[in-house]
Formats: structure tokens, C-alpha cells, sequence
């Protein structure tokens, strides 16, 4: 099941008057590491953050490690080995609450694209002693392997969602992250629709929001690197796309990219397969 | 204005008709900006006329005009150095009085207490240039949800909201009568016209005119502040032949709208709250909640806590929300409205319908923005039509 | 904290100047568990002006730093100078507002809402209907029926709770239960423990309940399913739906009109509601996903 749409799903975590601060630790699966190199970006917010917690385990900042369990664990990265798989579990047993961040925990990544294929013929072309390689089929993401508390999109997530996450952990309130579609923020701001003015194909209306409006601002069709919206209708928004013009491999690869597997872009993906 | 100014200057009265040339407009804009008014207005922006803060008549989309349908929107080459050519683009005033996001308080916590901080911000006076007559009646449907003016009605459940109100009690409005209608125009079929009317709350209505190698503007008084500035700059009176292009060009405006809302569309909606017509659209329906955000009208709003990290200081902040969203019905247990469906109805028929009850006038103003800006151009009209054709086939 | 008022007493507290949306501070007097996951404050007033409600109406009540909810008054409205309020945890706020210690403050807006009415009901049988945490928001008309008991002929109060556990108000209701003037029925959907009275829906009491339907006036609040299947037994019973009044629920941002969540038809709940006339609102309930 997409544990995307369960988003009523709260950090567990409550903060107090003279809170303690809470243990969280960065965790890496099949990814990229762009992710925890948001955490790492935050820059000017850094201190503030490190000032209110207590980074217990994350290895891309430092080789110090503090033994579980953790108030909070953030997850990069997707389900590809039978090892990670186990690991994964330990560290759902030894957090209090767990935060998927990124494309390939939420959705299973731009590996995912396995899942259409056959990784074994994958493997066989690639090295040169297959036998040494141990994969599972699948890229799938950590929702299909434990519960999520919360789920953070992106390629790469967006810095200051992750900071809003922390920040309404640490205060035990909801974070102000929305499910609707890119368009919104769009028009919040006040940036001019790129499809209907241009033609341009976007994927923005099937897009989850929360980037920052990157794309459409630089003149670019959104990606859809926060995968699907909470009501995404992919089936509609390809029927445009192919009036606008784009052939139908153009529009099974358009939906089919860091977000392949994402139940409401792969099964659009599939009907132009 | 000052006070010597209003002394001195005799209002000119409401309905006086005169007429300026392009340097008039220029000396309009200088005017209000001298006087301390933020002067928005219509200008070219990625492809789009949009609203946006402008200094001088050549801030204007001059010469452009635009070719809109279902989804798509173009500028286009219009008639030489008309300033007014285009018609409504994908923002309205809308965001100036009820903007995408406002803070409505802060506070700072001491000792499990807490300090009610008020928002310092004062209201900035907005002069509106090019406001269209759909525009203006969009204002006047705010104006009834935010309670302006009906301050005295707090016993009867109805509320002002001080940021809105502030903000459209200082405010400026300078209308422009549309010089044609364009493919989702259906203005006329809700009940308006592409030129202004008296009592629409408008303080200066612009008529511009270009014949041959003539361009002017009409200006017409709407309101006692309009008349004050209007006093003060040099102006010509309207010459008969004025009025009567004025006329011609509202009567050919009226003819070309490019849609029609059905009759009666109000009780069609309340007995038809079933219909397979919902699922229809719900088949095309994104529920990317485009046409909520364009609207002029809409008004649904969130309220978000934003703390900072320590959690010592708080802000309440409202945002534009959308019945398109799921978590927008959400009570524990889970949304009320968990279709596409429901959700597109929610939308279609409070704006058609069940505004009339809530509010006493219709939610649609007819500017055709929903049309427009739906990247799939899902079109109200149609699905109004088809609703009522199928009703028509059952009697 | 107390700030002198300039209100002259009857006012809502809603300056031009600070406007609908800002709260005002209220004091924790006391806090108490009613349940597992339901607790009990009561409020007063910090900044001077004077606290007051009708039964059926709610409050904004707020929690620096997490957020706003709507919550139904439950206490006494003749008590005046304090507000009583029963909650149940169902998400951040609530759950905050659950670990509060006397003499904290909460934020308030309000009281929004329209009313039970009782003065419908002279002289009539009143039927109150309760589904769980749905009694807190009847209480409030409960008790204004026990001040003027001489109105009305037969009080009858039916409440409805999942297991002995869930049952609000617990002790309460033995007390009512006790009085010659009242029938009271409680009833569990599932008995646990040592649980020695009715086991089954509150809606199966109303068929053998104690009141004439010709000349009864129903009340009821609790989950939709539940008030669905209470209208149906009182119908068949013979009470019309303008004899009966129901409390709905829908999501508030603002509880003065201006988010639009709370939109149900043509109805704001905040402002229009959350008490309703059940055959004005008929047509509306029967609708799915409205």
C-alpha cells in the first residue's frame, strides 16, 4: 500500500517545556546521498537545528556513532538488496519515529526502472561475474517494507521541508507539508502556467508540491520528481500531453523517471507502455 | 490626498463622462502615485498579462492582445498601440486584498503562557488600473464573504476580517469597459456586461477608443474619490460621438462572448447532485485545483501554526486553500469528500448554486479564468450544458 | 497576563482591531481524565471579559505552538464565568491540550455556532440521543432541561457508547439515573468486564422509550451512521423530522465563515450549524460526500 497518501501519520515524538533534545539519525539505503546532503545545505538553519537535536548516527557528517534507540530516523534511499531489507527492520524496532526523505524511499527511485525490466539480464550485461551480485528484483521503497510515519518527496527533497518536518516534530505539531499538486504553488506565487501559455508539457498537475517551484520558474516543464499528488489523474493530464503533441514513448517516459513506481505514475506509464 | 487638496478641488460628480488622451492616463498614473498609492496594473509578464505593481502607462501590455480557450492561452498581436486589448489573464485584484498567504497574528510563550503579538504591518493604499467589469463584480462577491461594510452584522454570524477589509477600504479602483470578449468570456449569461455598471463600486471607469489614428480614453466617475482625482488632472469633456462609441463597442463586446452559462443554473445544480455527469469529469478532472486558484472569487483559506525551532515563538498564517484538496474536508477518521468527484461537484455547484444561499448573488462572475487555465480545459459552461441536456432528454 | 477589558460586558470579544481570528486567553483551572483518550478542562478568562455560551455551541480553543480545533462546550451554560469543555484525542492539538497542568493557558474564540434549542420543546417530551463523545455537546442542553424541568413532560436520555469503557460520563449517569423524574438508558455496542446492563445500539432504545412522539422534541449528536439510524427509529416511532434536532461535524480552519472548509451544501457549519432542524438539513444528509 502507498504509504504517501497516509499522511495523517504524525511524527511520534512530543516536545516539552525544556525538552530534551532528541536523538535522530541519518540512515542510507540504495540512493544517491543528494538527500543528507540537504540536511547538510541547510547552512544558515544548521546551527539551529544541531542546537535542538542531538545528531546520534549519521555517517555522511560524521564517523561518531550513538548507539539506538532514536527519537528520530531519517531514511534515504530504496529496498534493492535482501540485506537491506533486514536492515531496514532493525532500524524501524530501534525508532520512535521514522521519516522517509526522498524519491527512492518514498517511491523506490530512478532504480525502480528495474522493476519494468529483467534485472537479471541487467546484471549479466553489466559485470562480469554476475554470480557476485546479489539484488532483489524490485527497487521498492521503505513503506513496502515498514511502517512510515512520514514521507518527505523530492529529487532531492526540498531543505526546508525537512527543516519543517524537524520543526514541528521538535514543537509536536503537524508539519504544514501539503499533498495537493505543484499547480497550487505555482499560482501561489504567482508563476505563469508554462502549458497553457506555451504549450509546454509539465507534469505539474499530477506533481505533488512542495519543490519550491523550481521548474516552472526557470521556464521548464515540472519532472514530477515529488511524484504523484495526493489525487494525481495521469491518465487525463497524458490525454493533453499527447494533443500537445508528445508521442506516446515520449509520455510512458515522461511519467516514467525518479518516480517510475509510484503507483499513480507507473500505472499511466503502463497504458503507453 | 491631503486635505488642502480636497478643499481646494471640487469633487467632480458621479456619472460626469469626460475624455483624455494617452498623456491623460500617464498623468493619472503619476498622480495616484504622487498622492501614495501603490498603482497596480496590467502588464506583460512570462508570456501573460498579469496584474502587478506598474509606474507609467508604458508599463501597460501595449498593443498585445490575447487568444484564449479551454487550456490555452496566447498573446497575440492586437490593434497597435491600444493599451487595453488583451482581457483578463490568470490573476485578478483578488490577491492584493485576500493574498496567497498573510500573516494573521504572532505570539511568544513564557512560562506556559502566552503573548498575543498584533501585526504591525500596515495596510498598503493599492490604486487598481484596468480592472475589468467581471472583475469588479468579483470584488463585490469578496467584499460579501470578508465582510466589508457589514461590520454591524457580527450578531448575525457575519464577520469582518480586518486584513481584507483594511485593505479594500483604502483601495482605489479604476475599471476598464472591455473593448471586445474573447472565447471563454460568458460574462453577459451571469448576469454582468463587459462594461462597467453604476453601483458595481468602482471610483473611475476607462472607455478606451482608438479610430483611425484617434486614441483617447472616456473617463467616468464612479464614486466622490474618484471625482477628487479626477478633478485635478486637465481633461477635455466627452464629445457626443464619445458616448456613442462607447456604446457601439459595449453592444459588439456583448455579441462576442464565447460562451453561455445556461439558465437557471442554480436550481439545476441543487436537483442534480447525483449525476452521472460527475463521474464524467471526474474521468478528466486532475483535481490540480487550477481553476480554484484563478478564480476570482474563491475564498477557501487554510491556517497554519509556524513555529520556530525553539518553539518560543509562533506565527498563524493563513493560506490559499482549495476544495480540491483532500485533506480540505479532513475530520479524524478521514476526508469527507474522498472522490475527484465529490470534490469537483463541491466546487461547481458553490459557485453556481450554493453561493446564491450563502451569500445572495452567484459565485460566477463569467471572466472564463477556470476555462482558461484548466490544462485539461474542463469548461463550467459545458458541464452546466451537459447536465441540463440530460435533464431535457429525460422530460 | 489580565489585561483590563474594554468591553462593557455584553460583547462577543471580537475587536474591529484584532478581528475574529485572534484568541482570546483563557486559564486551565482544572484538568481531568474522563476516558483512555478523553479529558475534561475546565476554562476561565484571563483578560477580563466575561466567558458565556448557549448549549450546542463551540469554541476555537488553541495550543501555542500546534494548532487550533473546534471543540463543543459541555458544561453548564448557567454557570457563568467558566467554560467547560470535553475532548477527545484524535490528533496533535488535542493530544497537547490533554497533558495541560492547571493555570496554563489555552487561546479561545467564541462561542460560534447555533443552538439546541429547548424552548421548542415546552411542554413537549424531550428524547435525548447520545453516540460516545456525542453526549458532551448534549450535556449542555441536558442540563438546561433539569433548571427548568417544570416545562417539559418526559425526559428521556438514551446513551450509546462502544464498550463500558467508552461510556462518558459514567458516574453522571448513575446519579441521573437515580432521579424519579428521568428515564435513562445506557447501552454498550460490546460488553467487556463485569458489564451487567444493555448490551446492543442505542438506537434499538428508542423503540420502547418512554415519551408520546406526537408530542416529543428529539435531540442527538454522535457519529453520522449513528444519528442516520436514530433519525429512521424515531421516525418509525412517529417523531418528524421537525421535531428533531442533530449536531453535524465537518473540518474548521476559521469557525467564522471565511476558510470554507466546514461547507456542507449550502450550509457553513461553523456559522449555520453545527445545530440543525433535521428536515432542513434532509435532503443534505442523504447525500454521499457532500
Amino acid at each position: 500500500m502507498n504509504a504517501m497518501l497516509n499522511k495523517k501519520a504524525k511524527p511520534k515524538t512530543s516536545a516539552k517545556p525544556g525538552r530534551a533534545k532528541p536523538k535522530v539519525a541519518v540512515w542510507k539505503f540504495a540512493s544517491c546521498d543528494g538527500c543528507q546532503l540537504s540536511l547538510l545545505s541547510c547552512e544558515d538553519e544548521l546551527l539551529d537545528v544541531v542546537g535542538e537535536i542531538q545528531i546520534a548516527y549519521f555517517l555522511e557528517a560524521t564517523s561518531a556513532k550513538i548507539e539506538g534507540p532514536y527519537d528520530i530516523s531519517l531514511v534515504e534511499g530504496s529496498i534493492t538488496t535482501e540485506h537491506d531489507a533486514k536492515r531496514i527492520r532493525k532500524i524501524r524496532e530501534q525508532s520512535k519515529a521514522l521519516i522517509t526523505i526522498g524519491a527512492c524511499a518514498t517511491s523506490g527511485g530512478i532504480q525502480a526502472l528495474r522493476n519494468f525490466a529483467d534485472v537479471n539480464a541487467y546484471t549479466r550485461a553489466v559485470y562480469a561475474r554476475p554470480d557476485y551480485i546479489h539484488t532483489l528484483k524490485t527497487s521498492s521503497p521503505i513503506q513496502d517494507h515498514v511502517p512510515v510515519d512520514y514521507e518527505l518527496r523530492g529529487c532531492p527533497i526540498n531543505k526546508m521541508q525537512l527543516l519543517e518536518v524537524i520543526n514541528a516534530t521538535l514543537n509536536g505539531r503537524t508539519p504544514n507539508i501539503s499533498h495537493v499538486s505543484q499547480c497550487i504553488e505555482c499560482k501561489r506565487r504567482g508563476t505563469v502556467c508554462l502549458m497553457v501559455v506555451k504549450g509546454i508539457p509539465c507534469l505539474g498537475p499530477v506533481t505533488h508540491a512542495g519543490c519550491g517551484n523550481i521548474c516552472p520558474t526557470t521556464d521548464r516543464g515540472c519532472f514530477g520528481c515529488f511524484g504523484p499528488s495526493e489525487a494525481a489523474n495521469g491518465a487525463s493530464l497524458a490525454r493533453q500531453l499527447e494533443r500537445l503533441g508528445m508521442s506516446k514513448r515520449e509520455i510512458r517516459d515522461f511519467f516514467r523517471s525518479y518516480n517510475a513506481n509510484a503507483v499513480a505514475f507507473r500505472e499511466t506509464s503502463e497504458i503507453y507502455d | 490626498m491631503t486635505q488642502s487638496q480636497k478643499s481646494v478641488q471640487q469633487a467632480l460628480p458621479e456619472g460626469t463622462v469626460v475624455r483624455v488622451g494617452p498623456d491623460g492616463l500617464e498623468a493619472l498614473v503619476a498622480l495616484l502615485k504622487q498622492v501614495g498609492y501603490t498603482t497596480i496594473g496590467p502588464t506583460v509578464k512570462d508570456d501573460a498579462v498579469v496584474y502587478q505593481e506598474i509606474n507609467t502607462t508604458k508599463d501597460f501590455p501595449i498593443g498585445w492582445a490575447d487568444d484564449q480557450d479551454g487550456g490555452t492561452y496566447r498573446l497575440v498581436q492586437g490593434t497597435k498601440g491600444a493599451f487595453f486589448d488583451y482581457l483578463v489573464g490568470p490573476t485578478s485584484p483578488k490577491r492584493y486584498f485576500f493574498p496567497p498567504q498573510n500573516k494573521l497574528w504572532g505570539a511568544s510563550k513564557e512560562q506556559g503562557h502566552f503573548e498575543v503579538e498584533k501585526p504591525a504591518e500596515e495596510a498598503p493604499s493599492y490604486a487598481f488600473i484596468g480592472v475589468r467589469s467581471c472583475e469588479l463584480r468579483a470584488i463585490i462577491v469578496q467584499d460579501r464573504v470578508f465582510g466589508f461594510a457589514r461590520e454591524d452584522q457580527h450578531d448575525k454570524g457575519i464577520f469582518s476580517d480586518p486584513y481584507y477589509v483594511e485593505r479594500r477600504k483604502k483601495s482605489l479602483i479604476i475599471a476598464v469597459n472591455c473593448r471586445r470578449a474573447g472565447k471563454t468570456c460568458f460574462c453577459v449569461s451571469m448576469g454582468g456586461d463587459p462594461h462597467v455598471r453604476h453601483g458595481e463600486g468602482f471610483d473611475l471607469a476607462l472607455t478606451e477608443i482608438m479610430e483611425g489614428s484617434q486614441h483617447h480614453f472616456l473617463i467616468e466617475v464612479g464614486s466622490e474619490r474618484g471625482g477628487l482625482i479626477l478633478a485635478l488632472l486637465p481633461f477635455e469633456a466627452a464629445k457626443d460621438q464619445d458616448l456613442v462609441a462607447r456604446k457601439t463597442q459595449a453592444e459588439k463586446a456583448r455579441g462576442q462572448m464565447g460562451r453561455t452559462m445556461v439558465a437557471d443554473v442554480n436550481p439545476l445544480l441543487k436537483n442534480n447532485l447525483t449525476h452521472s455527469r460527475w463521474e464524467d469529469v471526474a474521468s478528466r478532472c486532475l483535481s490540480c485545483a487550477n481553476c480554484t486558484m484563478v478564480c476570482p472569487t474563491c475564498f477557501c483559506s487554510n491556517v497554519e501554526e509556524r513555529t520556530d525551532l525553539t518553539g518560543d515563538h509562533t506565527e498563524r498564517w493563513r493560506t490559499w486553500d482549495s476544495c480540491f484538496s483532500i485533506d480540505y474536508s479532513y475530520i479524524h477518521g478521514g476526508p469527507i469528500r474522498k472522490e475527484t468527484k465529490s470534490r469537483y461537484r463541491q466546487w461547481m455547484t458553490h459557485k453556481l448554486s450554493s453561493w446564491w444561499d450563502q451569500f445572495g448573488l452567484s459565485g460566477c462572475v463569467g471572466c472564463g479564468r477556470c476555462i482558461t487555465w484548466c490544462p485539461v480545459g474542463i469548461d463550467i459552461t459545458q458541464e452546466a450544458a451537459a447536465i441540463k441536456k440530460s435533464e431535457e432528454c429525460q422530460t | 497576563m489580565t489585561k483590563q477589558s474594554s468591553c462593557k460586558g455584553n460583547c462577543r470579544c471580537y475587536t474591529a482591531e484584532t478581528g475574529p481570528m485572534v484568541p482570546r486567553p483563557f486559564k486551565v483551572v482544572e484538568i481531568w481524565k474522563e476516558l483512555a483518550d478523553t479529558f475534561s478542562m475546565r476554562l476561565e478568562p484571563l483578560d477580563g471579559c466575561p466567558a458565556f455560551f448557549a448549549p450546542g455551541q463551540f469554541n476555537m480553543l488553541y495550543v501555542f505552538g500546534v494548532g487550533e480545533v473546534p471543540i463543543s462546550v459541555s458544561g453548564d451554560a448557567a454557570q457563568s464565568g467558566e467554560i467547560l469543555h470535553t475532548t477527545r484525542i484524535v490528533g496533535n492539538v488535542t493530544k497537547a491540550m490533554s497533558a495541560f497542568k492547571p493555570g496554563m493557558t489555552v487561546g479561545l474564540r467564541g462561542p460560534f455556532g447555533t443552538r439546541w434549542p429547548l424552548d421548542v420543546a415546552d411542554g413537549k417530551d424531550l428524547v435525548f440521543v447520545a453516540g460516545g463523545i456525542g453526549l458532551a455537546p448534549l450535556r449542555p442542553a441536558i442540563y438546561q432541561a433539569f433548571a427548568d424541568r417544570h416545562r417539559y413532560g418526559n425526559i428521556v436520555i438514551l446513551v450509546g457508547a462502544r464498550t463500558p469503557e467508552d461510556m462518558l460520563y459514567a458516574k453522571e449517569l448513575a446519579r441521573w439515573k437515580s432521579r424519579f423524574d428521568l428515564d435513562v438508558q445506557v447501552t454498550v455496542d460490546h460488553a467487556t468486564g463485569n458489564w451487567q446492563g444493555r448490551v446492543g445500539f442505542v438506537t434499538k432504545l428508542i423503540a420502547s422509550g418512554g415519551f408520546d412522539p406526537k408530542n416529543t422534541v428529539a435531540y442527538t449528536c454522535g457519529p453520522e451512521i449513528m444519528m442516520r439510524t436514530t433519525i429512521k427509529a424515531l421516525n418509525d416511532r412517529g417523531v418528524t423530522n421537525d421535531h428533531i434536532y442533530v449536531s453535524m461535524e465537518r473540518s474548521m480552519k476559521c469557525a467564522v465563515g471565511f476558510c470554507g472548509h466546514c461547507q456542507w451544501g449550502p450550509e457553513f457549519i461553523c456559522r449555520d450549524g453545527p445545530v440543525y432542524r433535521f428536515d432542513q438539513i434532509a435532503k443534505s444528509f442523504n447525500i454521499e460526500e457532500l
